[in-house]
């Protein structure tokens, strides 16, 4: 009941927001492993949507420029070069006369020049740090026999979750954000006062506020774009298919038998990202195959959508309430003698 | 350049290794796959063994260094100062309705007075900090529970016309004769009809900013509306007894020396229960500002304690601006204190790393 | 590919998806090697050390396809006594001349018959001329003389007859013998010790490309400018026809060498070329000597036999295409309008004729060499020395501006005050906003629709163009003078449209595939006849029209046609998908394997059937053989495929139309870190020079004095958010912050060897100049051990300049102009260099860092010019 009221119940959310005959539920799935890092997604996101160019920053985080999502980056693609190994590609680094590897030491160098605020905003401007040559932490001797043995480069194309249980749809006091007849989750520009309250609710750290406008914008999914019954832009871009779109439960399907398939060619680190509808946001509408822990993209390892938490906060908030007018009470009643 | 041998390889171990792929037969093509069922890395022949497969134990890895989840836009002196004034006009409203009842008018009148002030501010503030302040009445489109924001918008709504009319009537004098007696008449029912929403409003606010991904005031979620209500009633107690005289200021002083204590404790059990997501609660801005909180209440309760034996005003002054402080610095502790965990990866990886047993 | 063409990238996961190994050669690891199966990192610039490795590899293990190589392939022919190899000669071949620097090709030719490159560079045929007065048949003065094969075609044998083969490939003289004997030494440990690829992995790949190269699979090659942007450019791309020849991968499905070229419609310009040395469809630009009429540049350049013996009718068309009615067979089809070629006009010779003050004006098309063209100083420097400068483009490109805010004029060299030239910008429309057709990689092309007007005063090249023409003609008429007569003569009507007069680009299509007398369009080059009677403005595109339906704007799915989908767009010639697909059929026109078949012999309808339009006589039997003294197509038999050469065969070994050798050999760089481990002779003994110290002097290579002042390697090369010199990215914001600095890749190593750190500057020297880069560090970038020592390569894209939203160092500064002596490209992916931390001088600081450099590497005009570096008498060691 309360579970109903609060986060939602489980099940079709466009029939739960009182859509009577809804279309299937659509959303994305993005294969991470047949990504090309190509950010034709980014562009023509940015193309279709209109939204503005963010700065140019130098970031260093390899070919990485854009950061994270943003108000205005609703799709960023993460690059990612590891000392590791990718199934059986062979990248030959074991061959060759090298030292140790970098990747540790210049993902440090970026972190450092992110400062106390880590790159929580979007595009943060990395460039400033100057670093003594060969700092501490850095490749020492110039090729020994302690070399690097393994290279891979991941990509992955992120993009905002329309999750089950959306916590920016909750908590939105405007009513701005809602659920769309297809199970995505929307922002009404024209409604929202830019109150923020959706942003540190996003346990994905996905929606944001544009300073110079004061509203808060994340991904559509291209609600126009659907409703003219065409996908959304950067599927439409992506040359490699690693961004799919279609119905969520033909995704789901599709996604399982692929992670079985990679298995079986001997890349273990394949898994499912948000698939799970048993998940703390029910699953999410845009889900990814990642070859890695979901930090190493930038993604939190186990969200919860926070209103599951509402009903104690509610009942916590009504007990400290008594309490405090009983406190009150008792001083009165105290003070009188 | 590159090669690309196209149909499968004879699987000799070497690069290559699975014995598959398409075939152009006069009648046409076989065995096409979409190119999106592209085998990466399967045909490397890299030789297992050579280390690297195994995944090293679960050190905290990030993108980057890089925040899972955005900070609070919201900014420190209108968010924080809510946060404390909200306490202040609940508490204030619930004092001023207790003078009011035993007869104390001096303190009625400062109550009343602090917490319509401090409501007012509280409501300016707020629409202030919007980011579109003119759509602030988009608020009022909908009752929503899931959003404390909209729970407490309509309190404040309630609460914030009934707090004015009380205070009208300290303030007579000022007014024209029709109001004043308007306000004479209505003074009291609403002083008393606020004290139904004024203990909420005093706690939500725990609520309100609990309700988020920010893992210290997510994981504090528990503890949030008392140790918030605890401390908006030490600072409304405060300020009340700092303006009262000293022989009626006695409520007011239990109330802020009670809420005071109960907020140190409340702030204790926080950290213990949060482990090391307590970390930015201790270091940093947060840090200072909350010890200088804690020195506030050592010194503002003793104050009022020593004005409770000996009654006097200078004391009460004292004491109760020091209360206030605690609470406005404790308040402006816990708000910053949410950003720089938020702001930090780790504070959301690694606690959800436990729970999900990675 | 998935860096550069991330488009065309999908076919390659589709291939994956069907079971394809990717391997990826590359001195980094780029967003392909990300997904590729196996990674070879290589030295930059010893590819065809790579490729040796593997032609050896096949030989001497026995892996050539056998029957395909016989019947397919020159691999039986005989080559005549005179010829000595790189192997006799300490890499030289027989014939070497240092009076012309180049090599005299007589002994290269076969047994018993001459061979004369069919169409190319005639500036040799000068020197040839001023030299012997033209005594001997003109096809033996090319025989001698010629370099340059372009495109399609192959070089013309008299007496085909007379070639001697030995089909059992035992023949000491026989092609395949000397293929054997010139590759013997690229063994996996000299691959090693020359491109720095360990034996074990050179071993992975060699048995990866060969278990993959039977009757039943194919292995395709990709490659793009890395393979072609070298000294030994042309050789590089031979290396990989004789390998995948060998292999029985070319004209079958999943075989090929896969050129992808720079941008769009780069295959088009050199169709209908805007080369200076050919005229449309690969036909050679006349010469002045020896070409006084139409009978003489035929009898000169047509070949006896093969398609090209019909190119009489070609060359008509086009005269008919240009001058219509005033083109009569009495006026020998106004042949002598034809402009004649008078010497080496390419690029990097264009400049130098600008520094030299002897050209004055120049067009700039949609073309930024003050960034994008090697030695970008020399360009501007050149630029400078012009009365006039006309650049249209749709940004205010660096090329437009140099004179105002380029680095000469930041460190003083040039103020804009002295500076001569008039520089003209004409803003010019994008393909969305004008109508026109793309020719591909794959020689398809493809028609796009204009969506939106160009804004202001931009227009399309076709009106400025048309337009130009339509004014100088009023400004000419009634003119009566001889030398204006074919322009005034030129057929130049097209109907026009919009306010601004726009020409229709779909009826110069019309003109391209040509009509007939009753102004019905032609359907098929078969159908051109050399008595005037048909027009066609190029005749490997004759058909793109058909019908009078566009054909390049077909559209239809894949899904509605057979796979190999010939309904959409159109590719020439005459619409086939894949060139000498005869060879996909054994000799006798049955598959070689039913799992790979394209194109058949069927023997019940008396003609060849498939999935694409055969590359053959439709009728022509498998059995056919050319009867005495035939002509033409007529003269090839049944059996061979390679219908645009000569003898009908695919070329291991080339007898004449190569300026570099008849076979592809290892050379090093212009510049590089190491000596040839194969030959005294260093680097490709006919490669261009310009011997200009002053603005383009070269590196002391190997261990010779002062090569140690730039001992790493430099390669450039462009990413998948920027487009070549910018013109099109870096103006717009949602490209620009995807890339938004100038950087260069270094390996941890390197960064650690010269106290580089991530994300800090670095300035990165040659002799030509200074440039900073902010400096990436990543493990992509790998050192390689060659010869006796450590080699570190620099990864540098060349996409930045001073202007548009994200500036920077234009890597081409660095750059020099060496060239390939066959086609005259530049050596931009493989140079010496040095790097060290920090940002570079400002001012007049920045020539005098260079300046310190030349002095302390001793570096004078004479450095690296030398074409010789061997005594040429057996291998010295």
């Amino acid at each position: 009941m309360t579970d109903n009221l609060l986060e939602g119940a489980k099940g079709d959310r466009a029939l739960d927001s009182g859509y009577a005959q809804p279309p299937p539920r659509m959303g994305f799935f993005t294969d991470t492993s047949v990504c090309i890092g190509c950010k034709a997604c980014e562009v023509a996101c940015k193309e279709w949507n209109l939204i503005p160019d963010d700065g140019l920053a130098l970031l260093g985080m390899s070919y990485d420029n854009t950061g994270m999502l943003g108000a205005d980056t609703w799709r960023h693609v993460a690059f990612i070069e590891q000392d590791r190994p990718l199934g059986r590609q062979n990248n030959a680094v074991a061959l060759m006369p090298t030292g140790p590897s970098a990747s540790g030491h210049t993902a440090q160098v970026v972190a450092a020049g992110l400062g106390p605020e880590h790159g929580a905003r979007l595009g943060t401007e990395t460039g400033a740090t100057r670093l003594a040559p060969s700092p501490d932490g850095g490749p020492r001797q110039p090729v020994g026999a302690d070399g690097r043995t393994e290279l891979r480069w991941l990509m992955a194309s992120d993009v905002c979750k329309h999750c089950t249980h959306a916590a920016c749809l909750d908590v939105c006091p405007t009513g701005s954000l809602f659920r769309t007849e297809f199970g995505t989750v929307v922002v009404q520009e024209d409604i929202c006062n830019g109150c923020g309250y959706c942003v540190p609710a996003c346990p994905y750290g996905v929606i944001d506020q544009r300073k110079d406008d004061g509203r808060v914008w994340k991904c559509t999914l291209c609600y126009d774009r659907m409703t003219g019954s065409q996908e959304p832009a950067c599927a439409k871009a992506c040359p490699t298919e690693s961004i799919q779109y279609g119905p969520l439960d033909d995704l789901r399907e599709r996604a399982a038998h692929r992670v079985a398939q990679l298995h079986d060619a001997g890349v273990a680190d394949a898994r499912l990202y948000g698939a799970d509808p048993d998940d703390g946001v029910g699953g999410t509408g845009a889900f990814f195959l990642l070859l890695d822990e979901p930090e190493v993209y930038g993604f939190p390892p186990d969200p919860v959508v926070t209103t599951r938490d509402l009903p104690a906060m509610w009942r916590h908030t009504a007990i400290a309430a008594a309490a405090v007018a009983a406190t009150v009470l008792a001083a009165f009643a105290g003070a009188r003698r | 350049m590159s090669a690309a041998p196209s149909g499968s390889s004879s699987g000799s171990g070497a690069v290559g290794s699975q014995e598959a792929g398409s075939e152009v037969r006069r009648d046409g093509l076989h065995h096409v796959a979409p190119g999106r069922e592209a085998l990466i890395g399967s045909r490397g022949g890299r030789r297992p063994g050579r280390g690297g497969e195994v995944v090293p134990p679960a050190e905290f890895r990030s993108y980057y260094g890089r925040a899972v989840i955005k900070p609070p836009v919201w900014k420190a002196h209108n968010i924080a100062g809510y946060l404390f004034l909200g306490g202040v006009a609940g508490g204030g409203a619930l004092l001023a309705a207790g003078a009011d009842l035993t007869g104390r008018p001096a303190m009625r009148r400062a109550a009343r007075l602090v917490s319509a002030g401090a409501t007012g501010l509280s409501l300016a503030v707020l629409v202030v900090d919007l980011g579109r302040p003119r759509r602030f009445v988009h608020m009022l489109r909908v009752v929503k529970p899931t959003s404390p924001m909209s729970v407490g918008t309509w309190l404040l709504g309630g609460f914030s016309p009934l707090v004015a009319v009380a205070a009208l009537d300290e303030v007579a004098s000022l007014l024209p004769r029709r109001a004043a007696e308007l306000a004479g008449l209505l003074a009291r029912p609403s002083g008393l009809a606020a004290t139904a929403v004024a203990p909420a409003i005093t706690t939500y606010t725990g609520a309100l900013i609990a309700n988020t991904a920010v893992p210290v005031w997510h994981e504090a979620h528990r503890e949030l509306p008392y140790l918030f209500g605890a401390s908006g009633l030490a600072a409304a107690g405060g300020l009340v007894a700092a303006a009262s005289p000293a022989r009626e200021a006695a409520p007011a002083r239990v109330a802020g020396l009670a809420g005071s204590v109960a907020a140190q404790l409340l702030d204790r059990a926080v950290h213990r229960r949060l482990g090391m997501v307590a970390e930015p609660l201790t270091t940093g801005r947060a840090g200072r500002l909350r010890r200088a909180a804690r020195v506030c209440a050592l010194a503002g309760t003793a104050l009022l304690a020593a004005s409770a034996i000996r009654r006097s005003r200078t004391l009460d002054i004292a004491g109760g601006l020091a209360l206030a402080a605690e609470s406005a610095l404790t308040k402006f502790g816990y708000f910053h204190a949410g950003t720089a965990s938020a702001a930090d990866p780790r504070y959301t990886v690694l606690p959800q790393r436990e729970r999900s047993g990675g | 590919m998935a860096e550069c063409h991330p488009v065309g990238f999908q076919w390659v996961m589709e291939a994956k998806a069907r079971g394809a190994t990717l391997i990826h050669i590359d001195p980094r690891l780029t967003r392909t090697g990300a997904l590729a199966d196996l990674h070879v990192p290589i030295r930059a610039g010893t590819d065809i050390a790579l490729l040796g490795g593997l032609i050896n590899h096949v030989l001497s293990n026995g892996l050539e396809f056998r029957e395909y190589v016989v019947n397919y392939t020159n691999a039986a022919t005989i080559v005549s006594e005179g010829f000595q190899d790189t192997e006799d000669l300490d890499g030289l071949f027989s014939g070497w001349r240092d009076d012309t620097s180049s090599y005299s090709t007589d002994s290269w030719q076969y047994e018993g018959v001459r061979v004369a490159s069919a169409a190319g560079k005639r500036e040799q045929g000068v020197k040839e001329n001023a030299r012997e007065a033209g005594e001997r048949r003109s096809y033996q003065r090319h025989a001698t003389e010629r370099g340059h094969e372009h495109g399609s075609h192959g070089a013309s044998l008299t007496d085909l007859h007379n070639l001697r083969r030995d089909e059992s490939l035992a023949h000491p003289r026989c092609v395949f013998q000397l293929l054997k004997r010139h590759y013997r030494r690229y063994t996996p440990e000299l691959v090693a010790r020359i491109c720095g690829i360990p034996e074990e992995l050179f071993g992975q790949l060699a048995r990866a490309v060969t278990e993959n190269s039977t009757r039943d699979r194919t292995t395709a090659w990709a490659y793009a400018v890395g393979w072609t942007q070298h000294t030994v450019g042309v050789q590089y791309i031979r290396a990989a026809s004789v390998l995948q020849l060998l292999l029985g991968n070319i004209g079958r499905p999943g075989g090929g060498i896969l050129a992808l070229r720079g941008h769009a419609s780069i295959q088009g310009s050199t169709d209908i070329p805007t080369l200076y040395d050919l005229l449309p469809g690969y036909l050679p630009m006349p010469h002045p000597d020896s070409h006084g009429s139409l009978d003489e540049y035929v009898a000169d350049d047509a070949s006896e036999t093969g398609y090209w013996g019909n190119m009489r009718s070609y060359a008509v068309s086009l005269l008919k295409a240009y001058w219509g009615d005033a083109a009569t067979a009495d006026n020998d089809f106004c042949f002598d309008y034809l402009p004649r070629i008078t010497g080496d006009h390419s690029t990097y010779q264009t400049v130098q004729a600008q520094l030299d003050g002897t050209c004055k004006g120049y067009f700039l098309n949609g073309q930024n060499p003050a960034v994008g063209s090697a030695n970008a100083r020399a360009q501007r420097l050149g630029m400078a020395n012009l009365d006039w400068l006309v650049v249209r483009d749709f940004s205010l490109i660096e090329s437009a501006t140099w004179w105002k805010d380029g680095p000469e004029i930041e460190s003083g060299e040039l103020r804009t005050e002295d500076i001569g030239t008039e520089v003209f910008f004409l803003p010019a429309a994008t393909h969305t906003e004008k109508d026109g057709s793309f020719t591909n990689t794959q020689r398809m092309l493809q028609w796009h629709h204009k969506a939106v007007d160009p804004p202001g005063d931009a227009r399309s090249d076709l009106w400025f163009w048309y337009h130009l023409g339509r004014r100088i003609r009023a400004k000419l008429a009634g003119s009566t003078a001889e030398r204006d007569r074919p322009i005034l003569d030129l057929n130049w009507s097209y109907s026009t449209s919009g306010p601004h007069g726009e020409p229709s680009a779909e009826e110069v299509l019309q003109e391209i595939n040509g009509w007939r007398a009753d102004g019905s369009c032609l359907s098929t080059y078969e159908e051109l006849t050399d008595d005037g009677s048909t027009v066609c403005g190029c005749w490997i595109y004759c058909g793109a029209y058909a019908g009078g339906v566009n054909q390049t704007a077909r559209r239809k799915p894949h899904t509605e046609q057979n796979w190999v989908a010939p309904e959409w767009g159109w590719a020439w010639p005459a619409n086939r998908r894949l060139l000498y697909n005869r060879a996909s059929a054994d000799p006798q026109g049955r598959p070689w394997s039913e799992r790979k078949a394209y194109v058949w012999w069927d023997a019940g309808k008396k003609k060849w059937t498939g999935h694409d339009v055969p590359d053959f006589q439709p009728t022509k039997p498998p059995d056919y053989r050319p009867p005495e003294g035939a002509k033409r197509q007529d003269a090839l038999s049944g059996v061979d495929p390679f219908i645009m050469q000569a003898d009908g065969k695919g070329w291991l070994y080339v007898p004449a139309g190569l300026s570099g050798g008849p076979l592809p050999t290892h050379y090093e760089p212009q510049e590089s870190p190491v000596p040839n481990l194969l030959y005294g002779q260093r680097q490709n003994p006919a490669r261009e020079v310009s011997r200009r110290r002053d603005v383009d002097p070269y590196h002391p290579s190997g261990d010779d004095r002062g090569s140690g002042v730039f001992p790493y390697v430099l390669t450039t090369y462009r990413l998948t958010e920027h487009h070549t010199a910018g013109g099109m990215s870096r103006w717009l914001p949602y490209l620009s912050e995807l890339q938004p600095e100038a950087f260069c890749e270094v390996s941890p190593e390197l960064a650690a060897q010269v106290g580089l750190s991530h994300l800090g500057w670095a300035t990165i020297v040659t002799a030509r100049s200074a440039i900073e880069a902010r400096v990436l560090v990543t493990d992509r970038m790998v050192p390689v051990r060659v010869h006796d020592r450590i080699v570190h390569q620099i990864g540098l894209p060349y996409h930045w300049g001073r202007n548009g939203i994200t500036t920077g160092d234009s890597a081409n500064d660095l750059t020099h102009m060496s060239r390939d002596p066959d086609v005259h490209i530049q050596e931009v992916k493989a140079l010496t260099c040095d790097i060290r931390p920090g940002r570079r001088p400002r001012g007049p600081d920045r020539r005098r860092l260079v300046e310190e450099y030349l002095g302390r590497a001793g570096i004078t005009a004479a450095t690296g010019t030398a074409h010789r570096t061997t005594e040429g008498h057996g291998r010295a060691e």
